[in-house]
């Protein structure tokens, strides 16, 4: 089992639903997010380009994040969902310097947080938050080692990019473009 | 140890080359109890839920509000028989949850002390402030008669009021977002097609092939099914025209997107009606079947070329053309969008005219993938006497300034009649006013007329949920339950499936506020209307309703939504004979109705302002967080967008020498300066000659804690206003501002 | 134009607009362990090579610092964790990927050995600060006679004295492996491209070497040893000024990323505090005093000295900082 999500910048709106809906599902504290939308503008006027992304952990294959974690309160679950144990982490932020993608954050309560792909949602057969309220449809989650998931089909049939492919962290948010 | 469901899962280390299984510690992972984790998500197979209908906005999505172990609201989502969600809520029903636990809600009634003007006031029981109302009220129904109390509503606690008003005597009310908002678009496809479209409104966007969008920013405002629907649309791969001086989220996924000088898009309409006509792109066998007036419409445009709507528009001709055939390729696929904030400019029931008038060149009305014919639920009210007849009304005083065309109460003329001197100028003047979930300060163009207004009135009762501007100018504020901790009337929704939706307290009302249908039924007892209040609770007049189209609370409380069997088709077959509820019963292209009350029969270009040097047209909007200035204070909404900042072309903040994040304040063209600092967004997304602001902030109120000061009020620079003729509509984008670097209060607070 | 920007009103504390996890307790940590890699290197292998006459100051008096900056060096990293009662945690693994994690096994095990060396120069320590007229002999004193008034106290001490060459052995493996560790702590962080060096491991072990050597060069009273070391620190400074030049070549023909990491010193927020402070002040001016002093001129060994110490501690904290505001950046 391999989780990913892909995340269709045509279709985004940036809404920012995703970035609430995991706020209330997750008990995410004010102030703090698991994930977050960012808006890219390029040209010149009337000559321009825009897109919005939904970012989040990437959840990757090669995870800096666990290797540097000194107590293994970081560590990948099956599907390699990347996951924190708040009981093991210390708050040293080793995983946060280590993440090219800022995905991580100190919770207010001292241990690190960050997006678990809704692994408790997942676990009993549903979709993680951000992608069942998504207006647009725009995010698809789901397991790329079944080549009939849709978002394998997506991966196929779409272009797509990856963030900060040269940090060499094998990410799996995919941004179809 | 509950801890150790992760230990469950393996422990991976995909390090350089390591690999491998490393089991960490397993004898070490102890951890006392009340160190453990005691934020955990929420699991929905055991968690309580309830039917809920959405009141951010007025899309009035249904879902499902769940709640957490310890009986906690924690999450809404959207219902999966909605129509109008599809069970996806946008981030504002999705973030309802804060308005629900805003620490800084409204609390207990409280009356004013001393001074009108004086913002004091102190916290009394129910009783006391229903008394004084009811004194005030039956004291103005003795020296000016009933109809001299005046309603303004937004929102699903206005049908309780409206209901209160009429068993008291009065008709009068508005709704300030009709007049601003759907009044100018409903006159003029009532003018052409006999019928308005209501809301949401029948576009069929699921369907269609292109979809034309002139100022309408969808996906910056949420509307949700809408929002959902376009979504469809990309990726279906229709293609998507967008006209805005602004590059806006929809903009940058459309295949034309046209920046036009702003003002000005009645000339590209003609022009495109120019194009269609003669070049043969119009549906003629619909035209010709459906359609009244072509030939005067074809003379009429004759000389509205795309290159003389260059001069106007700053199109290129090229590209009105090639506009114009992308949707004629598409007939009758298309729709052209009349938007819903749509008093611009103050000739918008023409502007909406000509949107409608296109859409029939097209023969998109009633056609899959154009417009389809919505249907809507019935549901009986509950019985209750005849209302009393009121000697006058709304209706009195608006044909009295002469908006024939309007379709609902304005609020401009409820506000000039109860300026001093108003009985002079209309027979009538209203005493009181009842102003129910909407803050008139913001929501109004000219704050200090709508002050004056206020200042001369024996009543004021606000009802809401927070201290808004409003608030300040009560005498009684009556503090209402959120959405979340009340029944209300049923939502009865036009769609493309006739359906009906239940919203029911997901939690006991917080402090001592209370739902609007028991604020009602209270004070008609109390004024003696208990022939109009035959219930105890609202559940009864529910069970009623849904017992009378085959179902009942408790029904509803399990589905939230019923969808009923359709009688009516959704799209006209091809050829099939249709009255149009028009003088000729036709699509009146050529308005007879407009004509006959003296108003254009057929949209004409007008000149409207342009900026000044050194000043830059206003643009207002929305961003997809929050709902006008209703939500910034909301904690979630407030966590994603916590202030406004204003939109500067690149080239304009280098004249000035801005940078993006510096602090200026706005003056507009009337002097106006606005309170508060407001951020700068050097952008290319916004023309040079216009600046763009989200709408909704800029609080005064400092009990709004999180939104007090944070970014400008758009509404205070709204001064200027153009009334539409037809229906009174206030058209707010004819202002300028300019900027200031240094704070213009700095002086005063000394 | 380009425009890059959170509209969903992300502003994380420590973490935007840029990564600020790691405040002054990280660099200050590290500082603190290259120095006592340092001393506690130097110690066992003077002594190791029979020169503990020679090298009175390195051998005997000087490591009497190391476990005073290990335990402050650990204070520091407790202070810097989020989640300070979970610390235990970071002793029930040992995670060989994570420098962070046999770091502070590193640590743990040095801080013992590092009190044992200076527990068997009581004595010489006792007349180092005597003859300055420090009052710490006081404390020595008071120590040395706890010792003597046990006898397994005394057994013990007599157990480590007839082993001090084992201990020494353990003591130079484990000193390499701590300034290894403080060196490559950072560039074991690939998501921040300045950190993302090879050569970033041994240009802190090469500073923290010298802050030992211009530390024990100050201290020191014997003027062989004096000259000794001041020769070390020369040579140390070549190699940095050797290795950061390098450093700089790798990253601006690196990734974009590694170029705009490199662009923070070549012009960009840390050009001044790196060039002024960290290799003039740091490295160049200490270099030319001691040059001066090794053909003859009179310098007081104490300012060159202060300068390396100063220069060593101030490019950790700039390497910190800065690295924290290198990422990729991704349009």
């Amino acid at each position: 089992m391999r989780y990913a999500m892909a995340m269709d910048t045509k279709k985004c709106v940036g809404c920012a639903d995703c970035v609430v809906a995991c706020q209330t599902e997750n008990n995410v504290p004010e102030g703090y997010c698991r994930d977050w939308i960012v808006e890219n503008v390029d040209g010149t006027y009337p000559l321009l380009d825009l897109e919005i992304r939904s970012e989040r952990c990437n959840h990757c294959e090669d995870t800096p994040c666990v290797r540097t974690c000194p107590t293994g309160a970081s560590h990948v679950i099956e599907g390699g969902i990347v996951k924190v144990t708040h009981e093991e982490c210390i708050g040293c932020g080793a995983c946060i310097e280590s993440c090219p993608y800022d995905a991580r954050y100190f919770h207010p309560d001292g241990y690190v947080d960050k997006c678990t792909f809704c692994d408790h949602r997942v676990e009993a057969g549903d979709t993680t938050a951000c992608v069942s309220v998504c207006p647009t449809e725009a995010l698809t989650f789901g397991d790329l080692d079944d080549s009939e998931s849709p978002i394998t089909k997506l991966l196929k049939t779409r272009k797509w990019k990856v963030n900060a492919e040269e940090a060499g962290t094998k990410p799996q948010v995919y941004f179809l473009t | 140890m509950s801890k150790n469901v992760n230990r469950r899962d393996f422990i991976k280390t995909s390090a350089m080359g390591t690999g491998g299984v490393l089991a960490a510690s397993s004898m070490f992972t102890w951890v006392p109890s009340f160190m453990e984790d005691s934020v955990a998500p929420l699991l929905e197979s055991n968690a309580e839920r309830t039917p809920t209908v959405c009141e951010v906005c007025f899309w009035n999505c249904a879902g499902w509000v769940y709640k957490d172990r310890d009986g906690n609201i924690q999450k809404i989502i959207g219902n999966e028989d909605d129509p109008n969600s599809n069970g996806r809520l946008c981030p504002r029903g999705t973030a309802g949850v804060g308005i629900y636990n805003d620490p800084d809600r409204l609390k207990k009634p409280m009356m004013r002390v001393g001074d009108p003007g004086k913002q004091e006031f102190k916290e009394v029981e129910w009783d006391e402030a229903f008394d004084y109302i009811v004194k005030k009220m039956n004291k103005i129904k003795a020296e000016h008669g009933p109809e001299a109390m005046a309603l303004m509503h937004h929102g699903t606690a206005g049908p309780h009021f409206k209901h209160l008003f009429k068993s008291f005597g009065s008709k009068s009310e508005a709704k300030p977002a009709v007049s601003q908002c759907l009044a100018t678009r409903e006159a003029g496809f009532i003018n052409t097609y006999g019928a308005g479209l209501s809301s949401p409104e029948p576009t069929d966007v699921k369907n269609t092939k292109c979809l034309v969008l002139i100022g309408n920013h969808i996906g910056e405002n949420m509307h949700n099914g809408y929002v959902q629907e376009v979504s469809h649309a990309i990726d279906r791969g229709a293609s998507i025209i967008t006209v805005d001086p602004r590059f806006s989220t929809v903009a940058s996924k459309s295949k034309h997107w046209l920046p036009i000088r702003p003002s000005t898009d009645i000339a590209l309409l003609l022009a495109w009606m120019h194009v269609i006509i003669y070049e043969d792109l119009y549906d003629k066998k619909y035209v010709e079947q459906y359609a009244y007036g072509f030939d005067e419409l074809k003379a009429h445009v004759a000389s509205y070329t795309p290159e003389w709507a260059y001069t106007k528009t700053d199109i290129k001709p090229e590209d009105i053309r090639k506009s114009a055939y992308e949707m004629a390729k598409a007939a009758p696929s298309v729709i052209i969008h009349p938007g819903r904030h749509t008093a611009w400019y103050g000739d918008d029931t023409q502007r909406m005219r000509s949107i409608a008038i296109l859409n029939a060149l097209l023969g998109s009305y009633g056609k899959k993938g154009g417009y389809y014919f919505a249907e809507k639920a019935k549901l009986p009210s509950y019985p209750h006497p005849e209302y009393p007849h009121p000697h006058w009304t709304w209706k009195d005083l608006t044909k009295k300034d002469g908006y024939k065309g309007a379709i609902a109460g304005v609020t401009n003329v409820i506000r000039e009649a109860s300026l001093p001197g108003a009985k002079e100028k209309y027979g009538h003047e209203y005493k009181g006013w009842f102003i129910v979930a909407t803050n008139l300060i913001q929501s109004v163009p000219d704050q200090e007329k709508t002050i004056k207004a206020l200042q001369n009135l024996d009543l004021v009762v606000v009802v809401d949920t927070m201290p808004m501007e409003i608030t300040g100018y009560a005498d009684v504020i009556l503090p209402e339950a959120t959405y979340l901790e009340r029944y209300d009337v049923a939502r009865v929704a036009q769609h493309r499936v006739p359906n009906i939706a239940l919203r029911m307290p997901a939690a006991e009302p917080k402090w001592d506020t209370k739902p609007a249908w028991w604020m009602c039924r209270e004070l008609g007892l109390k004024l003696g209307l208990e022939d109009y209040y035959k219930w105890e609770t609202y559940e009864e007049v529910l069970d009623w309703q849904f017992k009378k189209v085959g179902s009942s609370l408790d029904e509803m409380k399990q589905i939230g939504v019923k969808l009923f069997d359709k009688k009516k088709k959704l799209y006209l077959d091809d050829g099939e004979d249709y009255f149009f509820n028009t003088n000729t019963g036709k699509i009146e292209l050529y308005s007879t109705d407009l004509e006959a009350m003296g108003y254009d029969p057929m949209p004409k270009y007008t000149d409207h302002a342009q900026p000044e040097d050194g000043f830059y047209r206003l643009i207002y909007g929305r961003a997809p967080m929050h709902t006008f200035g209703r939500t910034i204070n909301s904690p979630n909404m407030n966590d994603l967008m916590d202030e406004n900042n204003i939109w500067i072309n690149p080239k304009i903040a280098k004249i000035w020498d801005f940078k993006s994040g510096q602090e200026i304040w706005l003056q507009n063209q009337d002097g106006v300066i606005s309170t508060f600092p407001i951020k700068i967004r050097v952008t290319e997304r916004i023309r040079h000659d216009s600046v763009f602001m989200v709408h909704g902030f800029g609080h005064k109120n400092k009990k709004l804690t999180r939104a007090y000061g944070k970014g400008a009020s758009d509404s205070e620079m709204i001064s200027s206003y153009k009334i539409d003729p037809v229906t009174g509509g206030t058209g707010m984008r004819g202002n300028f501002v300019t900027f200031l670097t240094e704070n213009p209060h700095k002086k005063e607070q000394v | 134009m380009k425009e890059r920007l959170f509209t969903s009103g992300r502003d994380m504390l420590n973490i935007d607009p840029v990564v600020n996890a790691w405040h002054w307790e990280i660099p200050a940590y590290l500082f603190l362990g290259g120095l006592a890699a340092g001393l506690v290197f130097f110690a066992s292998f003077y002594y190791l090579r029979g020169k503990e006459d020679q090298m009175p100051t390195a051998v005997k008096i000087a490591p009497f610092i190391a476990p005073i900056a290990i335990v402050l060096g650990l204070i520091f990293l407790l202070l810097d964790l989020k989640h300070k009662l979970y610390f235990w945690q970071l002793y029930t693994t040992i995670r060989l990927d994570s420098p962070m994690s046999w770091g502070a096994w590193t640590l743990g095990v040095v801080m013992p050995l590092s009190v044992i060396w200076p527990l068997l120069y009581l004595d010489d320590l006792k007349k180092y600060f005597w003859n300055r007229n420090i009052v710490i002999y006081e404390i020595i004193d008071w120590l040395e006679k706890l010792i003597n008034d046990f006898d397994f106290t005394k057994t013990i001490m007599g157990w480590f004295k007839e082993n001090q060459k084992a201990i020494a052995w353990a003591n130079i493996i484990l000193s390499v492996i701590l300034g290894v560790y403080t060196g490559i702590l950072l560039s074991a962080f690939n998501a921040r491209p300045l950190w993302n060096t090879a050569i970033l491991g041994p240009l802190f072990l090469t500073s923290g070497i010298s802050t030992a050597a211009a530390t024990i060069m100050w201290m020191a009273y014997d003027h062989y040893e004096k000259v000794r070391f001041s020769r070390i620190d020369l040579w140390l400074i070549a190699v940095e000024l050797f290795l950061i030049t390098h450093m700089f070549m790798g990253l601006s023909s690196g990734t974009s990323a590694s170029m705009d990491a490199a662009a923070l010193f070549l012009g960009g927020p840390y050009t001044v505090v790196f060039w002024v402070g960290v290799v003039g002040m740091g490295l160049l001016f200490p270099a030319v005093l001691e040059s001066m002093e090794l053909l003859g001129y009179k310098v007081p060994i104490a300012i060159p000295a202060f300068f390396i110490i100063l220069g060593g501690a101030i490019f950790r904290f700039v390497m910190v900082d800065a690295g924290q505001f290198s990422k990729y950046f991704f349009q």
